[in-house]
C-alpha cells in the first residue's frame, strides 16, 4: 500500500473529526448521513469498482445489516455491538449467497445488475410483509443512550465512531488494492478469460469481493439503524441506497481507494446545496437533489472516466509535466 | 378454494393486462436486440408517456386512445434524440457505461416529474375505466380488451416494419453485424437512434392503453420496469414473439398470484420468476439453450 | 515420459466436429509444434488442452494426472500456461501489473511478485515498457506481454497460440531467440504456428491437424515432405504435381 493513496484520505477524515468544534447539530447530522453512505459506497467499490461487477441492489446488504441490528436488539435482547458484528457477518453471507447463485450462473454485465436489483426488491417486499421486520409500520429501536448500547448522548461521539470505521475501511481497501487480491479483482474485471489462464480462480475471487462488499455495506446499514433508531422496508431495502452508493462511487472514482468517500461527500454536498438554493426561490421542491444526482451520474460517465479521483490524477500529471 | 369461473376470469383478465406489459416489453426487447443494451430508463420514459397522455386529456379532453398517434410520433422523436445525442455519445461504446447512463436518465426523469407534479396520484376520473363486456360467464374489462387488440396490432406492425421495409432491413443488419452494416454505408448511430425511437413509440402506445384502467404518478413506471425486464428475459432478450408471449404469461401469473397470495405478496411471484429464469435459463424460455 | 498427453480428444459444436479424435503428447522440456491450415481446429484443441472448453470425448493428462475435467486456473496451478491468439491484455493496467497477475500465482507478496514480473519483462524484452499502459503497446509489444504473463506463472509447459502472427520479419527474428531461451530453461512448449520458418527452426516434433483430425506427426522436415500434409495445405493433387515438377527440374 502506498502512503500517497491513503494519507490524503486520512487527513480529510481527520479534518472532519474536528467538525463538532465548529459545526451546528444540523450540519453534523448531514455529515453523519453522508459518511454512512460513504461507508456503504466503500463496500460497493470493492465489487463494482475493483471487480467490475455492477450491482444495482446493494440495498440487499444495507438493509440486512440494518434489520439485523434492530431485530436482534428488539426481539432477542442482543447487545448492540454484538448486533453490529452479526449484522456484518450476515451482510457477508447474503453477499456470498447472491454471488454464488449469480456468478455460478455466469451472469455478468446488465444481467448481474438486474438480478441484484431483483434480489433487493424481493427482500424489500418480504420485509414489508412480515411481522418479524415490523411489516409496513417498521421498527423503532428504543432510545437508550450509553456506549454499551451503541447510542451516544452527543452527536460528536457517533461521528467519531463512523469516521473511525470509514478510515479503517479506507486502510483495508488500500491494503487490498496494493496486493494479490486487488490485482486479481482488477484482472477479472478487465478480462476474465485471461485471468483464468493465469491461474486466477475467477469465481472465488468474485465471491470474495461480493462477500466483503456485502459486509462493509451491511456495517453502514447497522450504523444507519443506530443513528436514526428507525427503519422500514423502503428505507432499509429501498432503491435509494443502491442508487446513491453507485453514483457516489462513479462520481468519486470507482476502483480508486478514496473515490467512494469523496463521491459521497460531493454528492450529498451538491444535493444539499441544490435544495437550499431552490428553496430560496421556489420553496421546497421534492426530488430536486435526485435530479441532480442522476445528472451528475450521466456527466461523470460522459466526461470524467474514473471520476473525481481520475480527474485529479490527470491534473496532477499535467502539472508535473 | 376459489370457484373455477373466478380463476378463469382472473386468468383471462391477466391475459388482457399482459398485453400492455407485452407492449412495454416489446420496446425494451427491440432496443436490447439491436443495441445490445439494457435500457434502464424504460420505466421512467413510460411514466413520462403516461403523464403526457394524462396531460392531453386534462388540458384538451383528448381521449387517450386518440392520443396514440401524436404521442407515438412525439416519443419516437424523443427516443431518437435521447439515444443519438445523450446516451450514445456519453457511453463511449461501453455496455457498463450505457447501463449507468440510462440509470442516470431514469433518476433524472422520475424526479423531475416528482418536482413538477409532486407525488400525488392522478387518474382520468369518470368511470369509463370500469366498463365491462360480458363474454359467456365472464365479465371482461372493456379498456383491457381494447388494449389487447391494439397491442397485437402494434406488434404486427412492428414485425412488418422490421421484415419488409428498408429501415427494418437496416435495423436487422446492424443488430446482426454492425461492422458489415457500416461497410455497406449504414450509419449505426442513426439506426440505433431509430430503434430507440421505435422502442419509445411502443411505450407511448402502451401508456395510452394503460391510462384508462390505471393511475399515474411519478413512480408508476417502476411498477412496470422490472415486470418488463422479467418478460424480456423470459421471452429471450431481443425476441419480439418472446416479448409478446412473455408479456401475456406474466399478466396471467400476476393476476393469479394476486388472487391466491394477496396483493402484498402477489408482486413477489414476478421477481422470483425473474431471478429463477436469469439463474437457470438466461437465454429465455423460448430462446436457444445456453 | 510425456508431460502433456491428449488421447482421442473430440469436440462437437452442434453439427460440426471441430476436433475429431486427436491425440498428441509433449515430452518434458520438449518443443512441439502444432500446424495445420486455417480452420483446422488448432485453437479449439488448445482450448481443450487448457481447460477453456470441455471435450465431448477423450482425455487430457498432465504430469501423469488426469486433468480432463479441471478448470483452467487449476491447470495453471499445476504448471500449464497458455497465451491467446487474439491478445487479451488487461487494458487498464500497466505492463508491470499485467505481468504481476501471473506472478501472484506462486508468490503472495507484492514485492516478490513485482520482482518476478520485472525479471520476466527483461527476459522477453519488455523492460523499457514496464510503466506503460498495456493498451498503449504495439502488436509486437502485446504479443510479448502475452508471453511474459504466461511465463510469470512459472509454468512447466507453455501453450503458445500464434505468438508470431501479425509480426513483421524483423520482429519474428527478435522473438525466436526468446522462445529458444525459455525452452533452454527446461520449460516445455507446445506452439501453434503459421510461420513455417519458425516451426522448422525451433521445433523438434510437429503435429499436423487438418479438418479436426491429426493427419501427420514427426520431425519438421519429414512432416513437410508428407504428401498428406502438402495436400491439406495446397489442395488435392498438389503433392503429385510438386513431385512431378521436382522430377522435371
Amino acid at each position: 500500500m502506498s502512503a500517497r493513496d491513503v494519507l490524503p484520505g486520512l487527513m480529510l477524515l481527520g479534518l472532519l473529526a474536528l467538525a463538532p468544534l465548529v459545526a451546528s447539530n444540523a450540519a453534523l447530522n448531514f455529515l453523519l448521513s453522508s459518511l454512512i453512505v460513504a461507508l456503504a459506497a466503500q463496500g460497493w467499490n470493492l465489487l463494482g469498482g475493483y471487480a467490475g461487477q455492477l450491482s444495482f441492489g446493494h440495498a440487499a446488504f444495507f438493509g440486512t445489516g440494518a434489520y439485523a441490528t434492530a431485530i436482534l436488539q428488539l426481539r432477542y435482547g442482543v447487545n448492540a455491538w454484538a448486533g453490529l458484528a452479526i449484522g456484518v457477518a450476515l451482510g457477508a453471507l447474503v453477499g456470498w449467497a447472491i454471488g454464488f447463485l449469480s456468478f455460478r450462473a455466469r451472469l455478468r454485465g446488465s444481467y448481474f445488475a438486474l438480478v441484484t436489483l431483483a434480489f433487493a426488491e424481493v427482500l424489500r417486499i418480504l420485509a414489508n410483509a412480515f411481522d418479524l421486520t415490523g411489516g409496513a409500520a417498521g421498527l423503532l429501536i428504543r432510545m437508550a443512550p450509553g456506549a454499551a448500547n451503541l447510542q451516544f448522548p452527543s452527536r460528536a461521539t457517533f461521528l467519531w465512531l463512523v469516521l473511525a470505521v470509514v478510515a479503517a475501511v479506507l486502510l483495508l481497501t488500500a491494503w487490498i488494492a496494493g496486493g494479490r487480491l486487488g490485482a486479481r479483482l482488477v484482472a477479472v474485471r478487465e478480462n476474465e478469460d485471461a485471468a483464468r489462464a493465469l491461474g486466477v480462480d475467477a469465481l472465488r475471487t468474485k465471491l470474495g469481493a461480493i462477500a466483503l462488499s456485502g459486509a462493509i455495506t451491511a456495517a453502514a446499514g447497522c450504523l444507519y439503524a443506530q443513528n436514526f433508531l428507525y427503519l422500514d422496508a423502503n428505507i432499509a431495502y429501498g432503491t435509494w441506497i443502491s442508487v446513491e452508493v453507485l453514483i457516489a462511487c462513479v462520481l468519486g472514482g470507482s476502483g480508486t481507494v478514496l473515490g467512494p468517500v469523496i463521491g459521497a461527500l460531493a454528492l450529498h454536498g451538491a444535493g444539499e446545496a441544490a435544495k437550499i438554493a431552490l428553496a430560496g426561490i421556489a420553496g421546497p421542491v421534492p426530488g430536486i437533489d435526485l435530479v441532480l444526482f442522476g445528472a451528475l451520474l450521466i456527466l461523470a460517465v460522459a466526461f470524467l472516466p474514473q471520476g473525481v479521483m481520475g480527474g485529479l490524477r490527470r491534473a496532477a500529471r499535467g502539472l508535473a509535466r | 378454494m376459489f370457484p373455477p369461473a373466478l380463476i378463469a376470469e382472473a386468468a383471462v383478465n391477466g391475459l388482457l393486462a399482459g398485453a400492455a406489459y407485452a407492449l412495454v416489453a416489446l420496446g425494451l426487447t427491440l432496443v436490447y436486440g439491436v443495441l445490445h443494451i439494457v435500457n434502464f430508463a424504460h420505466g421512467a420514459l413510460l411514466t413520462c408517456a403516461m403523464f403526457a397522455a394524462w396531460g392531453l386529456h386534462a388540458a384538451f379532453g383528448l381521449d387517450p386512445y386518440l392520443s396514440i398517434p401524436p404521442l407515438a410520433v412525439a416519443f419516437f422523436g424523443l427516443g431518437y434524440a435521447l439515444q443519438r445525442w445523450v446516451i450514445g455519445p456519453s457511453s463511449h461504446g461501453d455496455d457498463g457505461n450505457t447501463l449507468l447512463v440510462t440509470l442516470g436518465l431514469s433518476i433524472v426523469l422520475e424526479n423531475a416529474l416528482l418536482a413538477v407534479f409532486r407525488s400525488d396520484t392522478r387518474s382520468l376520473g369518470g368511470d369509463a375505466g370500469f366498463d365491462v363486456v360480458e363474454v359467456g360467464p365472464m365479465l371482461l374489462s372493456y379498456p383491457r380488451l381494447v388494449g389487447f387488440a391494439v397491442a397485437l396490432v402494434t406488434a404486427a406492425l412492428l414485425w412488418a416494419l422490421l421484415s419488409a421495409t428498408d429501415t427494418g432491413r437496416a435495423i436487422r443488419a446492424v443488430a446482426k453485424e454492425k461492422l458489415g452494416a457500416q461497410l455497406v454505408g449504414i450509419d449505426p448511430r442513426h439506426v440505433y437512434a431509430v430503434t430507440f425511437g421505435l422502442g419509445c413509440a411502443c411505450l407511448a402506445i402502451a401508456a395510452c392503453l394503460l391510462l384508462p384502467t390505471f393511475y399515474v404518478n411519478p413512480r408508476v413506471g417502476n411498477a412496470f420496469v422490472l415486470v418488463a425486464f422479467t418478460i424480456v428475459v423470459l421471452g429471450g432478450m431481443g425476441s419480439i414473439p418472446g416479448a409478446l408471449l412473455g408479456g401475456l404469461f406474466v399478466g396471467v401469473v400476476e393476476s393469479l398470484g394476486g388472487l391466491f397470495l394477496g396483493d402484498s405478496l402477489g408482486q413477489l411471484g414476478i421477481f422470483v420468476i425473474f431471478i429463477l429464469v436469469l439463474l437457470f435459463r438466461p437465454t429465455g424460455l423460448f430462446g436457444p439453450r445456453a | 515420459m510425456s508431460l502433456l498427453k491428449a488421447e482421442g480428444l473430440s469436440r462437437r459444436f452442434g453439427g460440426l466436429l471441430a476436433v475429431d479424435n486427436a491425440s498428441l503428447s509433449v515430452p518434458e522440456g520438449g518443443l512441439v509444434g502444432l500446424i495445420g491450415p486455417n480452420g483446422a481446429g488448432k485453437t479449439t484443441l488448445f482450448s481443450l488442452l487448457s481447460g477453456f472448453l470441455a471435450p465431448s470425448t477423450g482425455r487430457v493428462t498432465f504430469d501423469g494426472a488426469d486433468v480432463t475435467a479441471e478448470a483452467p486456473h487449476r491447470r495453471a496451478a499445476r504448471g500449464m500456461a497458455r497465451t491467446f491468439q487474439i491478445v487479451q491484455p488487461f487494458a487498464g493496467l500497466s505492463v508491470r501489473d499485467n505481468i504481476a497477475v501471473g506472478a501472484y500465482l506462486r508468490h503472495a507478496g507484492r514485492a516478490e511478485a513485482t520482482r518476478l514480473a520485472e525479471a520476466v519483462a527483461t527476459e522477453v524484452g519488455l523492460a523499457p515498457m514496464l510503466n506503460a499502459q498495456a493498451s498503449s503497446l504495439t502488436v509486437a509489444g502485446r504479443k510479448r506481454l502475452e508471453l511474459a504473463r504466461a511465463l510469470a506463472t512459472e509454468p512447466r509447459l507453455l501453450l503458445l497460440d500464434e505468438v508470431l502472427a501479425g509480426l513483421n520479419p524483423s520482429e519474428v527474428r527478435d522473438i525466436i531467440p526468446v522462445i529458444r531461451a525459455i525452452r533452454g530453461r527446461g520449460v516445455a512448449i507446445l506452439m501453434i504456428e503459421h510461420v513455417m520458418q519458425a516451426v522448422m527452426n525451433l521445433c523438434d516434433h510437429v503435429h499436423v491437424l487438418s479438418g479436426g483430425r491429426m493427419i501427420a506427426a514427426g520431425p519438421p522436415r519429414e512432416v513437410c515432405a508428407d504428401p498428406m500434409v502438402i495436400e491439406a495445405y495446397l489442395g488435392h493433387g498438389a503433392a503429385a504435381r510438386i513431385a512431378a515438377g521436382g522430377a522435371h527440374a
